[in-house]
């Protein structure tokens, strides 16, 4: 039995330890304050307190929609900038930007709201599969590897990157057709699925008014025939819409149409006229039934068929 | 250091090289070596003969290109290639087999050689020759060694490590003594003495028939080595014959190296002595769907399916094709694509076997850290990719990676370790460059 | 044709490893070990064997199934690795409810809760005894007295002590006298009545630890089948030299240093090697890949490390044996070996350092 041997008196330890204890902890405490404001003194930093401002004004998503590292990188550039010229916040939009002017004391110009638009509706039925692909699932490995399931060199890869690169849950993967879908609620446009998408088949494009757009849903630059071959819906470069456009809004370049959002008027002109269905509208009331067009379209040698239905080219709401 | 052993399977090793009969339209590529594409200089309805000039070299690294056949130029336009993505090609209708002026057909061998050092370096540059092993890089490139570096040694590749291929074994076997002459010529256009000539063990009778041949040859050499993959990779081939290390990031006539795979030194033979292009090659077509494992001679461009249709036909269980071996091969995505300078086989594979398992967690067996060959990390380097640590990448060396696929292949959860690790090879390469012109 | 063409990037042949492979092959090196325990310790090593597994089992089955909500990889294997890893380290005479702790713990906490196969830092066997020995160190140090299934009962004694268990109680009292550890050992291991009163001694030979015919946990007695398993895993390629060899160097080298020193006061190594769960952590626990470093040099640092540890908690720690502290710490430190000892790396030349 090994009991200490050595017995203090109860009331002497005590005293002697809480003494030291005090007067050592003390010691400490005084010698970290003092040291602590000697560095707070040397290596304080002067900043403009409008960053701090300018921050709190900011959606504070990170997203890097606006080109810089994150809200307060942007919040920076801006107060450094002393003017809001190039700079705007996708997220936040004309509100935040209208805010962030008060605080700088600026003017903003009003910018439309965009919205991120696939460029290809390559589903698995209008562009069937030729080959499987198995491995890495991402679409950076898959496009430097071949050409793609549907065998078209310029269409979705369908593996996804555009949605692991979205923060904001606004795009998903549609089981059926094997293409993203863009939530239009969600969607802020910061433009991380169009860096992330190896073949560059996002593009930001206005809004519209009413949420009404028109594009071409496809970027395939190969000549009509070989398009055609790997997809029904590939725009062939076959030039009628540019002939119809009344705007001079459609270019045709290395056999690709291109709608210029800036010229466009919405007259959906362009969309009857395609022969693939390659040019999508978006949130348009349904046509009135035009018997002189119709009887003009079954004279044609081969009829272009009736528009499917496009799970693409409906928007999806968020909201229920 | 590393490596794998998997299964052979050399199908063919047995089976003699047989020439293939010329198709009736082919597809040549304009670009099939490394570096720029040639510059196309035909047209449609273009008389061509066997053997021409149809596409010129467009750079320092780049090669000519010539016609395979004899006809009449169909159209230049872009044909569908291995991969699936459509490149620039001279499709050219067959018509009788009639040879360009100058060139030697006859089976007669030459020994003698008579161009000097400077001369063989444009001969080879100009009948387009480039390395046969699979990278496709010109060889009057390598032939030009740069200042302040000396050769020693020129060291022939006929490991053939891939499974089942037996291009380079039959070769061997078959035209034996003309790659001998063409490793002649290569020591004189480099100035070397010694040629060292690497073949795997598993390849007895290709060491037996080429170490007495080579007796007859100065300063040649066959070094038997171990069966390991990938023993014919250029780094660890120099590493095994001269136990010299190819410095990170470094050429390998750092080491006083230069390696040529025994095709390229056949088509040197050809070129230099019967002043041939390069227009043809032996491709191997095996694997265990293929009906009749074969070994043929194939003039550039031929589609693949001709080949597939000569050794057998389609079998029914196809599951992938693969351009190449099936380590280091391209799965292909139409068997209509042309034959091209690089590739040395086709290989069918059934249905049962072309399939990868599903990936599972990666249980940190650390298998894939001791077969690579270059010392990496693949399971962390693959992490890496995936969360886009690039600049953390490239410190784990990531562009060391040889791309052999030991790593994957021994993977037992199956994960796609080299397919993430050759995309960070792309994405940090992209960053080096633009490194680089800041 | 039928089917479409696969695309994948290269390699396109696959060598015939799997998860699956490599955890019946641990299994099945653990069967000699396994039938001993059934040998020496009769229906109980049975009873804690069934348990121990199926608690397992079900436990990843119902953690999949209901919390995690993914897929199942019960059949993978590990399950059952840890289910018979975690009864190979329990006395047989422990109580059921007791293993089902130590089964929810293994698999539930060690395992699962970091995200299931491949992310569990700690093995999760030896957390799951580890667990159990502080939360019921009576239960789990006291053994039960061998009974060959086929040799009669030879005494009155239901438990029994083990050799380092009974050293290191003694350990104060050889320092302090003039007796050696020999004196104590040739004397025989205490055999206790349900009372606690000693009513026989077990003399301990070379034999008898070799073959197991000793107290202990049920997988660690008998160095034998431990030793074939072993040679069975290393044909099959599961575990490389690299940790068994360095720990088993290291312990060895430690305890047979000491013993030069004062063999009158320290055990001697082989009876350090085959008492307790030397053998089967050297095995089967410190080899262990998933909380193991990754590289050849690392894991012989690993494995130096856990060997001292071992050998330094044997002689002056709390508890009587070690290993399952050592390699636990040991699985601490192996993300930072991970990051210290890279592979040799083709065409660097070391350059010492300025």
């Amino acid at each position: 039995m090994k009991q200490s041997s050595v017995h203090y008196k109860k009331e002497q330890i005590v005293n002697d330890v809480m003494i030291y204890a005090v007067i050592s902890l003390s010691a400490i405490g005084v010698a970290a304050a003092v040291i602590l404001f000697f560095v707070a003194q040397k290596f304080k930093v002067i900043e403009d307190p409008r960053i701090d401002t300018v921050q709190e004004a900011l959606p504070s998503a990170n997203c890097g929609g606006c080109g810089y590292a994150g809200c307060r990188a942007f919040a920076e550039a801006i107060v450094k900038a002393g003017s809001l010229e190039g700079l705007n916040c996708p997220v936040g939009g004309n509100a935040v930007m209208s805010d962030v002017a008060k605080i700088m004391g600026l003017e903003v110009e009003e910018k439309e709201p965009m919205i991120a638009v696939l460029r290809c509706n390559g589903s698995r039925e209008n562009a069937p599969q030729k080959v499987k692909y198995e491995g890495a699932a991402t679409c950076a490995f898959a496009h430097g590897l071949y050409s793609g399931e549907s065998a078209c060199p310029y269409g979705c890869l369908g593996l996804g990157d555009c949605v692991v690169s979205c923060d904001f849950d606004a795009l998903y993967m549609d089981e059926i057709t094997g293409l993203p879908v863009v939530i239009a609620d969600k969607c802020v446009a910061c433009g991380a699925c169009v860096k992330a998408c190896p073949r560059n088949i996002f593009e930001l494009r206005p809004k519209g008014k009413k949420d009404r757009r028109i594009h071409v849903a496809c970027i395939n630059k190969e000549k009509g025939a070989p398009a055609k071959k790997n997809c029904d819906v590939a725009c062939i470069g076959c030039g009628k819409c540019v002939k119809v456009c009344p705007f001079d809004a459609i270019t045709l370049v290395n056999n690709l149409a291109y709608i210029d959002f800036e010229k466009c008027k919405l007259c959906r002109k362009c969309v009857e006229e395609c022969p693939t269905n390659a040019i999508h509208e978006i949130n348009f009331p349904p046509r009135k039934p035009k018997p002189e067009i119709k009887a003009g379209a079954s004279e044609k040698p081969s009829p272009a068929p009736e528009p499917k239905e496009m799970p693409i080219a409906t928007e999806i709401k968020a909201n229920n | 250091m590393g490596g794998v052993h998997p299964p052979e399977n050399k199908f063919s090793a047995g089976v003699a090289i047989e020439s293939l009969p010329v198709s009736k339209r082919v597809y040549i590529p304009i670009s099939q070596h490394l570096g720029a594409p040639s510059t196309v200089l035909v047209k449609r309805g273009d008389e061509v003969k066997t053997g021409q000039l149809i596409a010129k070299s467009s750079g320092f690294i780049s090669a000519n290109i010539h016609s395979s056949v004899t006809g009449k130029v169909f159209k230049v336009d872009e044909v569908m290639d291995q991969s699936g993505y459509r490149r620039t090609s001279v499709i050219i209708d067959t018509s009788d087999d009639v040879w360009d002026d100058g060139i030697d057909v006859s089976s007669e061998l030459v020994t003698d050689i008579s161009l000097s050092k400077q001369e063989i370096i444009q001969r080879i540059n100009d009948r387009g020759i480039v390395g046969l092993g699979g990278a496709t890089f010109p060889t009057h490139v390598k032939m030009m060694v740069p200042d302040g570096k000396k050769a020693e040694y020129l060291i022939i590749n006929g490991v053939e490590c891939e499974p089942y291929l037996t291009s380079d074994h039959r070769l061997m076997m078959e035209k034996g003594e003309e790659m001998l002459i063409g490793t002649s010529i290569l020591m004189k256009a480099l100035g070397v003495e010694n040629a060292m000539i690497g073949i795997e063990n598993n390849k007895p009778d290709a060491i037996g028939h080429l170490t007495q041949l080579a007796q007859k040859f100065k300063g040649i050499s066959v070094h038997a080595l171990k069966v390991k993959y990938p023993q014919g990779g250029e780094k660890q081939l120099i590493k095994a014959l001269t136990s010299r290390e190819v410095p990170s990031g470094k050429l390998p006539i750092e080491t006083g190296c230069v390696v040529d795979n025994v095709g390229t030194a056949f088509a040197v033979y050809e070129a230099v002595q019967k002043n041939k292009p390069l227009i043809e090659r032996v491709v191997t077509v095996t694997g265990k769907a293929a009906k009749k494992p074969s070994n043929f001679l194939v003039r550039i461009g031929t589609p693949i399916s001709d080949l597939i249709e000569k050794a057998g036909g389609l079998p029914e269980n196809l599951g992938k094709v693969i351009g190449g071996g099936p380590m280091m091969g391209k799965a292909l995505m139409s068997i209509e694509a042309p034959i091209v300078k690089g590739s040395s086989g086709i290989l069918l594979v059934p249905d049962e076997e072309a399939h990868r398992t599903p990936p599972k967690s990666c249980i940190r067996c650390g298998k894939c850290i001791t077969v690579c060959p270059m010392g990496l990390e693949p399971y962390l380097l693959a992490q890496e990719i995936k969360h886009e640590f690039y600049e953390k990448a490239e410190k784990d060396r990531i562009m060391d990676c040889i791309e052999c696929g030991s790593c994957h292949y021994t993977c037992p959860s199956g994960r796609p370790l080299l397919d993430f690790i050759r995309l960070g090879k792309n994405k940090v390469g992209q960053i080096i460059r633009t490194r680089g012109k800041n | 044709m039928g089917t479409l063409l696969t695309i994948s990037g290269s390699p396109h042949v696959h060598s015939s490893q799997s998860v699956r492979k490599i955890m019946y092959s641990v299994f099945y090196a653990m069967i000699p070990a396994m039938l001993v325990s059934f040998y020496f310790f009769g229906l109980d090593a049975v009873r804690v064997m069934a348990i121990s597994v199926i608690a397992c089992i079900l436990v990843e089955y119902l953690i999949q199934r209901y919390v995690i909500k993914g897929d199942l990889t019960i059949n993978d294997g590990s399950a059952i690795v840890t289910g018979v890893l975690l009864a190979f380290n329990v006395p047989t005479n422990l109580p059921t409810f007791i293993i089902i702790i130590g089964a929810v713990v293994a698999i539930g906490i060690a395992k699962m809760a970091f995200g299931g196969l491949g992310k569990n830092p700690f093995n999760p066997a030896l957390v799951g005894r580890v667990f159990l020995l502080i939360s019921f160190p009576v239960q789990m140090t006291s053994w039960p007295v061998i009974k060959p299934l086929f040799a009669a009962l030879k005494t009155d004694a239901v438990s029994g002590a083990t050799l380092l268990g009974f050293y290191k109680e003694n350990f104060d009292k050889i320092a302090t006298t003039q007796e050696t550890v020999h004196d104590f050992i040739s004397a025989g291991l205490p055999q206790y009545d349900e009372l606690g009163t000693v009513v026989s001694h077990q003399v301990l030979n070379y034999q008898d630890l070799l073959l197991g015919q000793m107290g202990g946990s049920m997988g660690e007695v008998s160095a034998i089948a431990l030793l074939l398993g072993a040679a069975f895993m290393f044909y099959k390629k599961v575990i490389t030299w690299q940790i068994p060899v360095s720990y088993l160097a290291s312990s060895l080298l430690f305890a047979f240093v000491f013993w030069l020193i004062d063999p009158e006061l320290y055990l001697n190594p082989v009876y350090h090697l085959m008492a307790g769960g030397l053998m089967l952590g050297i095995f089967f626990m410190a080899t262990d890949m998933v909380s193991s470093p990754m590289s050849a040099k690392g894991q012989i640092v690993y494995g130096i490390g856990c060997g001292v540890i071992t050998m330094v908690i044997r002689f002056w720690g709390g508890y009587p044996e070690g290993v399952s502290f050592a390699i636990l710490i040991m699985n601490a430190f192996a993300p930072l070996i991970n990051t210290s000892f890279k592979p040799a790396r083709f065409g660097v030349v070391k350059v010492t350092k300025a």
